[in-house]
């Protein structure tokens, strides 16, 4: 079957990338393996360890807005308040009241949902501009209650003392997360299940609808399917992600900036998603890397690192529309 | 063949701003019966197709579906009542394969949010679809996307999403709208098949194409129900033969 392919992408597409195709193909066809694969070694790649977290946990959240972006077709500008309230889920119960992280962070992700759940019943009623209108003045709802409520989040200052300096696994193994690396492993373990969980998504009848729904809704709407109940729970899905996200987030750092929040924030995981390409599994984390690397990479020589990352990003979006892996997955047609 | 309307409309109107589409419009279609509903360019036929396959509410009037009063129900709720819809103008997922369009209608009755097993795992949806796209003749075409179908391929693939649903009623609008003289004939001999398992409303502005298959025929003009009746009572009805003027009925 693997000769089949590629002798007839022999005959329709002989170009220099050629000689890559199969392996591309299995990449494409083993997608949760070959993101996990790459995942592993990336602490190894990255300039240091903190960063490889960052980009793990940034392309997980990017990887949850692109169910709604990519997949459903719709346009969040609000996913800030799914990401913030999944930290400032997880961080409070830990800072504030003393919980072990393992309540704390499906709290996180329980109130991130619940967010989600409320966010996406009044966006998922109109579209396109308005779409994303609500969703960010909802998402800035968020901030303002957030900055407000100095007694319990710390306002501005942002959520401080979220420690969990090491975890113990039912009492058999004690891992110390002030290592970087054995945090960056013990992340991953959650990131793996969250990355298994979306591929089953995809591959699920409700990953069919998805596809039918950003085809062409009118269509889907005739063959029986309700329009504004499926982005619904496609948005309700993604909120899970980023929730889940944003409290491995606060775990990170130990503290919760406000920013975190803001739709700045918003704004950088659409840029991830669109680097990386849009509806594409791997994409969401090429884009974080990338994003996350040029961030680090040109603050060392210019203060001005977001014109530089903005020049490039309009480069990009006016020559490879599809983003980064998006592109290279097209030329290679899988 | 019963006699109990399936689907029946009670002085139906549609109003788009000031202009008035449709007025008072009382017909009933009756099941298993093939009716088609005729008349002159912007006689008010979409409009009424749309009424009746809930694309739209009218503006007026209720609309009955085995009795019941469906007025207002949301689109996608009508293939699981048992009206199914093909569009006058094509309307696919275009980037989808042939039978992933078809299989993705049949799944509609059965999983909808469903986001944990497979989609190979409902295989009999899979095997449905297959054998819809036999009946229309699209079985080597299966897995080929829709955009890249021929126009009067799409026009069938159309037909074998409407019937994914196993509807009672199949609401048809121009069918064959932009088809050859054959791939029309052909159609029309493959909806007088699909006439023996559910009741087919057809809209069609080429009266000649609908004269010898239908049950009975609807003429509307300028909004209004001009004529009702089989065939032979339309073909000898005056006001019918004015409003067709020039043409041989």
């Amino acid at each position: 079957m693997a000769t089949d392919s590629t002798a007839v992408g022999a005959i329709r597409n002989r170009g220099p990338l050629e000689g890559v195709r199969p392996a591309f193909d299995l990449i494409a066809r083993q997608r949760v393996l070959f993101t996990i694969l790459f995942l592993v070694v990336l602490p190894w790649l990255a300039p240091y360890k903190a960063l490889a977290v960052n980009i793990l946990i940034f392309g997980l959240f990017a990887m949850g807005f692109n169910l709604v972006y990519g997949y459903a077709g719709m346009l969040s500008f609000g996913h800030a308040a799914l990401f913030g309230l999944g930290a400032y889920g997880c961080g409070v119960p830990i800072a504030k009241f003393g919980f072990p992280w393992y309540v704390a962070l499906p709290l996180g992700v329980l109130i991130a949902t619940t967010a989600g759940v409320v966010i996406g019943w009044f966006a998922t009623r109109s579209r396109g501009i308005y779409f994303a209108m609500v969703t960010l003045a909802l998402s800035q709802v968020v901030y303002y209650v957030v900055y407000q409520s100095i007694w319990l989040t710390g306002g501005e200052d942002g959520l401080r003392g979220v420690s969990v300096p090491s975890i113990s696994l039912f009492g058999i193994a004690e891992f110390n997360l002030l290592d970087p690396t054995t945090k960056y492993y013990l992340i991953l373990i959650i990131i793996i299940l969250a990355l298994w969980i979306f591929s089953r998504i995809l591959a699920s009848p409700f990953g069919a609808i998805l596809e039918g729904l950003r085809e062409n809704e009118k269509r889907a709407a005739a063959c029986g399917y309700d329009v504004n109940r499926t982005r619904w729970f496609a948005f309700v899905l993604s909120s899970v992600f980023s929730g889940l996200a944003g409290a491995l987030y606060a775990i990170h750092l130990s503290v919760v900036p406000i920013e975190t929040l803001h739709y700045f924030t918003s704004a950088v995981v659409l840029m991830m998603t669109l680097l990386g390409g849009m509806g594409t599994f791997f994409g969401p984390f090429v884009g974080a890397l990338v994003y996350l690397l040029l961030q680090d990479v040109v603050s060392v020589i210019t203060v001005h690192w977001q014109l530089v990352v903005g020049c490039l990003f309009v480069l990009l979006i006016l020559f490879f529309p599809r983003g980064i892996w998006g592109s290279l997955m097209h030329w290679l047609r899988i | 063949m019963s006699t109990t309307p399936v689907i029946a409309t009670e002085g139906v109107g549609k109003r788009f701003g000031g202009f008035r589409a449709l007025s008072d419009v009382t017909v009933a279609f009756y099941s298993g019966r093939l009716t088609s509903i005729i008349g002159p360019n912007g006689a008010g036929k979409s409009t009424f197709f749309n009424v009746l396959s809930g694309a739209f509410p009218p503006s007026e009037g209720r609309v009955l579906f085995e009795g019941r009063d469906i007025t207002g129900t949301p689109q996608h709720v009508f293939p699981h009542l048992g009206i199914a819809k093909s569009f006058q103008i094509t309307n696919l997922f275009p980037q989808l394969t042939a039978l992933e369009n078809v299989r993705l209608a049949a799944q509609a009755m059965k999983s909808r949010f469903d986001i944990w097993t497979k989609r190979e795992t409902l295989s009999e949806l899979k095997e449905k679809a297959e054998d819809l796209l036999n009946r229309v003749g699209l079985s080597k075409r299966r897995n080929d996307l829709a955009a890249n179908l021929a126009h009067g391929e799409q026009r069938s693939l159309e037909i074998a999403v409407a019937l994914a649903s196993d509807p009672k009623v199949l609401l048809l609008d121009e069918p064959t709208a932009g088809m050859s003289p054959e791939e029309a004939r052909a159609m029309m001999d493959l909806i007088l098949k699909l006439n023996e398992q559910c009741s087919v409303i057809l809209v069609e502005h080429r009266m000649k194409l609908v004269m010898g298959i239908s049950d009975r025929i609807i003429v509307l003009h300028h909004g209004q129900l001009l004529a009702e009746g089989t065939p032979d009572e339309i073909r000898n009805h005056d006001e019918v033969r004015r409003v067709y003027l020039g043409q041989s009925v």
